[in-house]
């Protein structure tokens, strides 16, 4: 079965600095590249709008998430306290919600923070070791002060030669192909 | 820059240097005072758990705590210890919506702290139970007995506050870490630790269609963290504050423990500050001027706690309940009064030397004040505690409350598993978030090169 070629996965180029990068991010999304990315360091400033990215939807599933936990807590609290196991006590009412909103509260905040905390683990699809970008050597200076642009070979005005000179028209340095061994 | 009067990093850093200084601590030989440290705050620990198996076959009567006293020195630990973690949070995650961009240099052990600050104080609620074996009940899960726990008792609050506390600090805390767990992965040098750190890193590559919902993941984390870190010691303050007790039937106890625990949180943050940036040698990342903000903060909490002191005090005059009264006179006067002494020395005198630049800008002056502030916020709650659950409803009842040996070696073993997390924590994980740190240099702008001659 292991039949072994190598297989293109993309280009990568390097820029100089933040403010290159996110050039280049406008020349990109104005060319009509759908399936690049930019890696920097750190998260540059107005970069989702040079990419043409849309808001992340994290908050909206963290806000129901939150919520839907505040609910909850007021099931479990009011259900147990007046139906299941009641009991008096200091003459309070048994369904106090007053004192139901600590734990409402913590609740509430731990559904949310559970969501923000694994939805941006699904929404960023991590963890996932292995990326086409991982097979540059130079792209270890990523996480230290280097700035790359990936283009996948997935997007659609992907052709090597077209790619690899645009990228070096718009400042692009180290222009590699991302190729590994394919094992199948 | 026009906006910044003062960097925030000293020394004209480069994105690589900042990569360098911090990782190269994880990176190079452990350093021989770190075995002779860590040998200490493992022994410590070693000593936590001897004392809690002691505590687990004799039973509570190994304390101090007796009737009317029922809540010692178990209770004042944990005060102290949830207190001490909202520090942490209050950096990481008020700081941060505020746009506090120095924050970025002490953020990353301030959590660390709160993390391990909270982790101490989980255990002794735990184990001032009694039945350890039974702790579970506190949890509300479908039983064999039908029973569900009391849902209006504060106790019952508090494990909610502070367990959850605890799973957003640690996921709040990781959050911040997987970039610089990446520079780690990217960095290392053999298999083992590549194969360890790109583990952790979850393989992270920094695109900015990561950065898109990190960063707005962080930005959730740290609004769902503000008010609960407001809100774990105010849950905390209503174990003391929904009793009938003089001296914690007061309305005031919510904020004041809030102020109480940032004030002391920064304290500790600066203490361990001090420690860490003289050791590693990262004077440069963690600049006075980070000590002397951290100062200030201590210097406003001071008053709010002063200012707590003296409202109480005023209520019980002004409220005319003769019990109320009595508990407060017998406070300053009665046979407590040395360990209120103790508080309003340290909390209240110690830190008006902030006032003064010349004295919060000073390393050893900053060290030694930390200190006595940590000291009277322990007082703190100890004069709560005691002084109000000593001399209760009946004279006869009264006794001078002491501390037994497992009192006392219990908290200081707990200080030993704190160190022993910290120690392991600057030797293995980036004490700085790097990531963070770029982010604020100037040029990190996109804009810098704009305007910028001097690069």
């Amino acid at each position: 079965m292991a039949q072994e070629q190598k297989q293109i996965y993309g280009i990568l180029a390097e820029f100089e600095s933040a403010a290159a990068l996110l050039h280049a991010a406008a020349r990109i999304r104005d060319a009509g590249y759908k399936e690049f990315d930019c890696h920097s360091p750190f998260p540059i400033h107005g970069m989702d709008e040079a990419m043409g990215l849309k808001r992340s939807p994290l908050g909206w599933i963290v806000g129901l998430m939150a919520f839907g936990g505040l609910f909850l807590a007021y099931l479990l609290q009011g259900w147990t306290s007046t139906i299941d196991y009641p009991l008096i006590i200091a003459g309070k009412p048994f369904f106090s919600y007053q004192a139901y909103v600590p734990v409402g509260f913590g609740i509430a905040v731990l559904f949310g923070a559970l969501s923000a905390f694994f939805g941006m683990l699904v929404l960023n699809k991590l963890p996932q070791p292995w990326h086409p970008v991982f097979y540059s050597n130079n792209f270890e200076k990523m996480s230290t002060d280097g700035f790359f642009i990936s283009i996948e070979k997935k997007d659609e005005k992907f052709t090597v030669d077209h790619t690899t000179t645009f990228l070096a028209s718009i400042g692009g340095q180290n222009i590699e192909l991302l190729q590994g061994d394919r094992v199948e | 820059m026009a906006s910044q009067a003062e960097p925030l990093i000293l020394g004209h850093p480069t994105f690589r240097t900042i990569t360098d200084d911090v990782s190269q601590l994880t990176e190079r030989k452990t350093p021989l005072p770190w075995y002779f440290l860590f040998a200490m705050a493992v022994s410590l620990a070693l000593l936590l758990f001897g004392m809690l198996a002691y505590l687990f076959i004799e039973g509570v009567g190994v304390w101090g705590v007796n009737i009317p006293i029922a809540w010692g020195w178990a209770i004042i630990n944990f005060v102290f210890w949830v207190g001490i973690g909202h520090a942490g949070t209050l950096i990481s995650a008020i700081l941060f919506l505020l746009r506090q961009k120095w924050r970025t240099s002490i953020n990353r052990f301030a959590e660390a702290m709160t993390i391990f600050a909270v982790i101490c104080a989980l255990i002794f609620p735990s184990v001032h139970v009694g039945r350890i074996w039974l702790v579970y009940w506190l949890f509300p899960y479908p039983n064999q007995m039908a029973m569900w726990p009391n849902f209006r008792s504060p106790l019952e609050w508090d494990i909610f506050a502070v367990f959850t506390y605890f799973v957003v600090s640690a996921m709040f805390w990781f959050v911040g870490l997987v970039p610089d767990l990446a520079t780690l992965r990217d960095r290392a040098k053999n298999l083992r630790r590549k194969k360890i750190f790109g583990f952790l890193a979850l393989g992270w590559r920094g695109g900015n269609r990561q950065w898109k919902h990190y960063e707005l993941a962080y930005l959730l984390l740290a609004g769902l963290s503000t008010p609960l870190v407001l809100s774990v010691h105010s849950v905390v303050s209503t174990d003391f504050a929904t009793s009938q007790l003089p001296g914690w039937h007061t309305t005031i106890f919510p904020p004041y423990f809030v102020a109480g625990a940032v004030f002391s949180g920064f304290a500790m943050v600066t203490t361990l500050a001090i420690i860490v940036r003289r050791v590693f040698h990262i004077e440069h990342i963690i600049t006075l001027k980070h000590l002397e903000n951290m100062a200030k903060v201590m210097l406003a909490t001071s008053l709010m706690v002063g200012y707590a002191y003296s409202v109480e005090f005023f209520i019980a005059w002004y409220s005319g309940n003769m019990y109320e009264r009595f508990v407060f006179i017998n406070r300053a006067l009665g046979p407590y009064a040395w360990g209120y002494w103790t508080m309003i020395t340290c909390n209240v005198l110690v830190p008006q030397l902030f006032w003064f630049k010349k004295l919060r800008t000073s390393i050893p002056v900053l060290f030694i004040a930390t200190i006595f502030i940590n000291i009277g916020m322990w007082f703190e709650r100890f004069v709560i505690i005691v002084s109000s659950l000593s001399q209760d409803f009946l004279p006869s009842s009264w006794a001078y409350y002491r501390p037994t040996w497992g009192d006392i070696l219990t908290f200081i073993g707990s200080f030993g598993l704190f160190f022993s997390l910290f120690l392991l924590f600057v030797r293995f994980l980036p004490i700085v978030a790097m990531a963070e740190v770029k982010g604020v240099l100037p040029e990190a702008n996109p804009h810098y090169e704009n305007k910028g001659e001097h690069s």
